[in-house]
């Protein structure tokens, strides 16, 4: 297992909020991720775990707050938010393959047309990944060909191929078959072994126990609680998390 | 015992059902050929026994008048041809543009967006054939200096190009809207920019799904570049219309027509077959 550098956060954000019209979302959200860290953002649905990972990559716009990615306020009007983007990399529940190109241009898209990779090279990346996930024979197949599980790996990897600071995961199982759900989790464990920093938003508890170095809880857009993993799942505090723990430990 | 699977007899029910599947079958293609048969009798029996079938075949299908109308017919095809050709192409350009302008979101493009809007609307509603008018004489009317003399064929494809383009960015438009919005997400959050994400991942998704639908202006494009002929460009109608005149026989309207109808045909089987291999591409993997 990696070391964690403490010294200086990757990422830094320092009361995000976020609202819909009169519907407030998130009510001044801080956060810390630290390079090789993996923090499990746990809650509720509707709780802004979705919303917080899309306020972080640039994808929702924030209504106050700042984001800083290395030191770099990019939350900052005049920054480049594609550039940005590339660097924080974000899977989503439903996958989001493109429906139009096969496994491998699917990987192979950003790295040629946003980091200008050549077609030869962009594809040596996207294989080695492939072969790395098992799915190197699928590589000329289209998404919909695939299985949950395979199209889900396969968006992690597309995400992942153009070595981001920062790997956000949204509920990245939460659309899958129980017996999908595995090797989707291997996958996370694989690249934390490797070094990837990564903030997941799960329904997975003992995934996130497993796994996770830091657990954030999320209630009402705002951190009811957070800890060290082995500490947050078994010494919770605060009276809203032991009601969460319970609910979910009830299924 | 190892290979029972290589070694599948059907069962007695499913060879019962089997043989009289295909009895069926071979019993329904009878009937059908048949029923055709007869129809087809009725139909020639009745038309020709009709008391004036002799003057219709020779009004409108004078094999005579037809062989001498024919070269004139075929040279104003093929300028039909090539308008249609410089046309299609244009359509296509200027019909992408307007939809593209009708999709841009910042506000610098406000002006595009409304002028896009507004284009769509007036030249959808506006008659062809007065687009072909004002086009067409109207402009060599203003004796620009600097135009010089502009060939009728130029004029005509300009004034088809102005209507269909309106058509074509509108199924254009519709198509850019069809993809789910998150697949644009997915291109961003890669951090592809609007431009990129329009070129690379929304346009190929939109464009294959309205592929039936432009085929379709297409084909009505096809005969539609026929009515250049009302500027007095001498293509296959103009030229049957003054075959008709020399004869007082209507069988080159009917040439003309018929070979219109033939570089159709094409277009529309190659229609279908593009829908046929979408709607299987979209329903892989269900039975149904």
């Amino acid at each position: 297992m990696t070391q964690i550098d403490w010294s200086k956060p990757r990422l830094l954000a320092r009361g995000i909020r976020k609202q819909y019209d009169e519907r407030l979302i998130l009510g001044g959200v801080d956060l810390e991720v630290y390079p090789g860290q993996i923090v499990a953002l746990i809650g509720s649905s509707g709780s802004g775990k979705s919303t917080l990972l899309r306020c972080l990559n640039l994808i929702e716009e924030i209504n106050d707050g700042q984001i800083w990615l290395e030191g770099e306020d990019i939350s900052a009007p005049e920054v480049d938010q594609d550039r940005i983007r590339q660097e924080i990399g974000l899977v989503f529940q439903s996958f989001n393959l493109f429906a139009h190109l096969s496994i491998l241009d699917n990987i192979t898209l950003a790295l040629r047309h946003v980091q200008g990779k050549s077609k030869d090279e962009a594809e040596k990346i996207a294989l080695q990944w492939l072969g790395r996930i098992g799915l190197a024979d699928k590589a000329s197949s289209y998404p919909d060909k695939l299985s949950g599980g395979q199209q889900q790996r396969t968006a992690i990897v597309r995400a992942v191929a153009l070595n981001p600071k920062l790997l956000l995961l949204d509920e990245v199982t939460s659309a899958l078959d129980p017996e999908l759900v595995g090797e989707v989790l291997e996958l996370i464990k694989d690249l934390k072994q490797t070094g990837t920093t990564i903030v997941m938003a799960t329904h997975e508890l003992s995934f996130a126990r497993d796994v996770a170095d830091w657990v954030i809880f999320l209630d009402k857009g705002v951190v009811a609680e957070e800890g060290e993993a082995s500490e947050f799942f078994a010494n919770p505090k605060q009276d809203r998390t032991k009601e969460f723990l319970t609910r979910l430990k009830a299924h | 015992m190892s290979n029972t699977s290589n070694q599948y007899q059907p069962s007695e029910a499913e060879l019962t059902r089997r043989a009289f599947k295909a009895q069926r079958k071979r019993k329904s293609t009878l009937v059908a050929f048949a029923s055709t048969l007869l129809f087809a009798a009725v139909v020639a029996i009745g038309l020709v026994s009709t008391p004036g079938w002799s003057r219709v075949t020779e009004s409108f299908f004078n094999i005579e008048v037809g062989i001498d109308a024919f070269p004139r017919i075929i040279e104003g095809i093929w300028l039909n041809l090539r308008v249609l050709f410089f046309t299609t192409i244009s359509v296509v350009i200027c019909g992408l543009l307007l939809a593209l302008m009708r999709t841009l979101r910042n506000p610098v493009f406000f002006p595009l967006r409304i002028f896009a809007h507004g284009y769509v609307d007036f030249f959808r509603g506006l008659p062809l054939i007065i687009v072909l008018y004002i086009v067409g004489f109207g402009i060599p009317g203003l004796r620009l200096e600097w135009l010089g003399r502009v060939p009728v064929e130029v004029l005509g494809t300009v004034a088809l190009t102005l209507t269909y383009s309106a058509y074509v960015s509108e199924v254009f438009r519709a198509g850019i809207e069809s993809i789910h919005p998150s697949q644009r997400l997915a291109a961003r959050s890669l951090g592809l920019s609007y431009s990129k994400t329009m070129r690379l991942v929304v346009l190929p998704q939109a464009v294959r799904r309205v592929a039936p639908p432009l085929m379709n202006d297409f084909v009505a494009l096809q005969k539609d570049v026929g009515l250049i002929s009302v500027l007095g460009a001498i293509d296959a109608v103009r030229g049957a219309q003054i075959e008709v005149a020399k004869y007082a026989n209507f069988t080159p309207y009917v040439l003309s027509g018929l070979i219109f109808v033939l570089l159709a045909i094409p277009t529309v089987r190659f229609t279908d077959r593009i829908s046929a291999k979408l709607a299987k591409r979209e329903q892989s993997g269900s039975a149904l």
